[in-house]
């Protein structure tokens, strides 16, 4: 039987660990901008596990899931500016449409394939960027601010700073696990299965653009959470924050931290986020270094973080 | 009267896109390349004309400057960095290019600051023309149409009747084909890719004198070069260029009269809030119906 004991899986406990105890670091120092950080960073980690869900394991190169960040926060956005501030209504809204707005754009996209595929979700995307925009009732361009976060009864106390990391932390083990289980599921290796060689797959008798159509719904439901999330933690949503390098470094992130490897995109989150952060310290123009930082991680090292570990630990 | 001026407006932004396009479509129909730093070229071709112009004091030098300067970057890009992917993933593609985006924009801020630039015209292209009787339009834009057909002209005469075009062909139906034959398809592929980064440039800096010049202006119109491709059939530039045109017209004389249409039907306010969203959204419309028409394109070119 093979070990589960070696380098990749010892970093990831290690990083899940940390995770977990990062609160009481936080308390203990008084470092209070790590726990923000972080809990930005979780929430970009979900983000980044459903677009891996799709990337990685359905061979399905989305390039505009930020639309789901954007209707997520919209949908607690409009709902809380309309008076309805329980989160029981805003977050299984914020679900529901998300989905559906993935049910649509799924079924029309998953008719291209390669790189069709690639830009008509980049283009689906700017559309709903167009419609955030438009919307001038809900601040239009300037975006919309949020006064009040969702309520949940007095359950969980979402201006809690500790509480509120929780919750996230806790929605982003969950959609891991979620993820987890849908991959090692029948359906999850149809649609692995479809991505390796739909042919052979149609050919068996299985209907691949139903089980990537799913797919695609389920990654899209996953990432309006965390569009609910992010609105919640910035306190605001704009059109801004769906804008298309918005995608294109939630693809980062998961590149970065290893395509179609379950918490990679968690690693590529944090090692995105973090760099950003730091290398913004340093110099306004991070960018500068970022970029081709991006290049030549596609050129040398394909696989990411994770499967930079995978090749140290089978040594 | 207003039709017309708006019907030119458009005519002008397709062939715009279609420089853009033309070049995108190029490569990637050749070289099974995507470029999304292709607005970084249309944004460097501007910056290049703006700061060519204030140097040498005259339009036209600063243009033919301009146009040589992002040639070049094109070449140097495609030398240091690009040639590499080719044959790679399409998402590695996407995500290196990605990373050239980040890079140009901030290259730019560092170098010409954030705040944009202007590329003022020479007073002889700012008279209006009377094109048919009590009609006048703007000589700068009639020059863009004009210098953009005959840009598109040369380009189909290029490809299809000289030697090079040939190349550039027999490169898109069999690469490693051509490349036994004894031609230099690593050099074939560079001038390639320069013609299409001066064909972005070109579209760049005739934009300029329109709107301003300025960090992250290549970006949008970079999404509906693509769109343009995607409904012209990628690799095809005789679809690319009626595409250009089509997405043109329908973007201008959809800003132009869809808010009145609108107000025919709904209130003036209601108009007024949905009108710009659904002019900006008619487009994706329309590439939707292509693509549940006919996912390949309107005119998918030749089968590899």
């Amino acid at each position: 039987m093979k070990s589960h004991i070696n380098l990749r899986n010892v970093v990831v406990a290690l990083v899940a660990a940390g995770l977990v105890l990062l609160p009481l670091y936080s308390q203990l120092s008084g470092n209070i901008f790590i726990l923000t950080l972080f809990t930005r960073i979780i929430i970009f980690a979900l983000a980044a596990a459903s677009l891996n869900l799709i990337m990685g394991y359905g061979g399905m190169m989305s390039f505009g899931h930020a639309a789901y960040l954007g209707i997520g926060g919209y949908a607690v956005g409009i709902l809380a500016h309309e008076g309805i501030g329980s989160g029981f209504i805003q977050w299984p809204v914020a679900l529901a449409v998300s989905a559906l707005y993935a049910l649509v754009i799924g079924a029309l996209s998953l008719r291209t394939r390669g790189v069709y595929f690639i830009m008509i979700t980049l283009a689906f995307a700017q559309m709903a960027y167009y419609i955030a925009s438009g919307m001038s009732r809900y601040g239009g361009d300037d975006g919309l601010t949020i006064y009040k976060r969702s309520t949940f009864g007095g359950l969980i106390d979402l201006s809690n700073r500790v509480q509120f990391y929780y919750l996230c932390l806790a929605c982003l083990f969950g959609g891991i696990y979620l993820i987890w289980r849908i991959i090692n599921s029948r359906f999850g290796m149809v649609v692995q299965g479809v991505r390796s060689n739909e042919q052979r797959m149609q050919a068996i008798g299985f209907h691949a653009n139903r089980y990537r159509l799913v797919c695609f719904v389920i990654s899209g439901t996953i990432c309006g959470l965390a569009g609910a999330l992010l609105a919640n933690n910035t306190d605001f949503v704009s059109p801004a924050g769906m804008y298309w390098t918005r995608s294109g470094e939630l693809m980062v992130m998961v590149v970065f931290g290893g395509m179609g490897s379950l918490f990679g995109p968690v690693i590529g989150a944090i090692f995105f986020l973090v760099l950003e952060e730091v290398l913004s310290q340093f110099t306004e123009y991070w960018a500068l270094i970022m970029g081709p930082l991006l290049l030549l991680v596609v050129l040398f090292a394909r696989g990411g973080i994770m499967g930079l570990l995978g090749r140290f630990s089978r040594v | 009267m207003v039709l017309v001026e708006q019907s030119l407006n458009g005519l002008q932004f397709g062939l715009l896109l279609f420089l853009l396009a033309a070049g995108l479509t190029l490569v990637f129909g050749i070289m099974d390349f995507v470029n999304l730093a292709h607005g970084s070229l249309y944004m460097m071709g501007a910056y290049f004309a703006a700061t060519f112009t204030a140097w040498t004091g005259s339009f036209i030098l600063g243009v033919l400057l301009a146009l040589g300067a992002t040639l070049l970057l094109g070449i140097v890009l495609e030398f240091v960095a690009l040639r590499h992917l080719y044959g790679r993933d399409h998402l590695d593609q996407v995500l290196a290019t990605f990373g050239l985006i980040l890079f140009f924009n901030d290259a730019v801020r560092l170098i010409w600051g954030p705040a944009g630039l202007a590329l003022p015209l020479p007073a002889w292209l700012t008279v209006p023309v009377q094109i048919l009787p009590g009609v006048f339009y703007p000589a700068y834009r009639l020059s863009i149409i004009v210098v953009a057909l005959v840009v598109a002209a040369l380009l189909y005469l290029v490809v299809m009747r000289t030697r090079i075009g040939m190349l550039i062909r027999a490169g898109a139906s069999n690469r490693e084909m051509i490349g036994a034959l004894g031609i230099n398809i690593k050099l074939l592929f560079t001038l390639v890719f320069g013609l299409g980064a001066a064909l972005a440039g070109l579209a760049g800096l005739m934009q300029a004198p329109i709107l301003t010049v300025q960090i992250g202006m290549g970006e949008n119109i970079l999404i509906l070069a693509f769109v343009i491709i995607v409904i012209g059939g990628i690799g095809s530039i005789r679809g690319a260029f009626l595409a250009a045109i089509f997405v043109g017209m329908i973007d201008t004389l959809g800003r132009a009269f869809l808010p009145d249409l609108l107000r025919m039907v709904l209130s003036s306010a209601a108009a007024s809030t949905a009108a710009p969203a659904l002019s900006s959204m008619l487009i994706y419309l329309l590439m939707a119906i292509v693509l549940v028409v006919r996912p390949e394109g309107l005119f998918p070119a030749a089968k590899r």
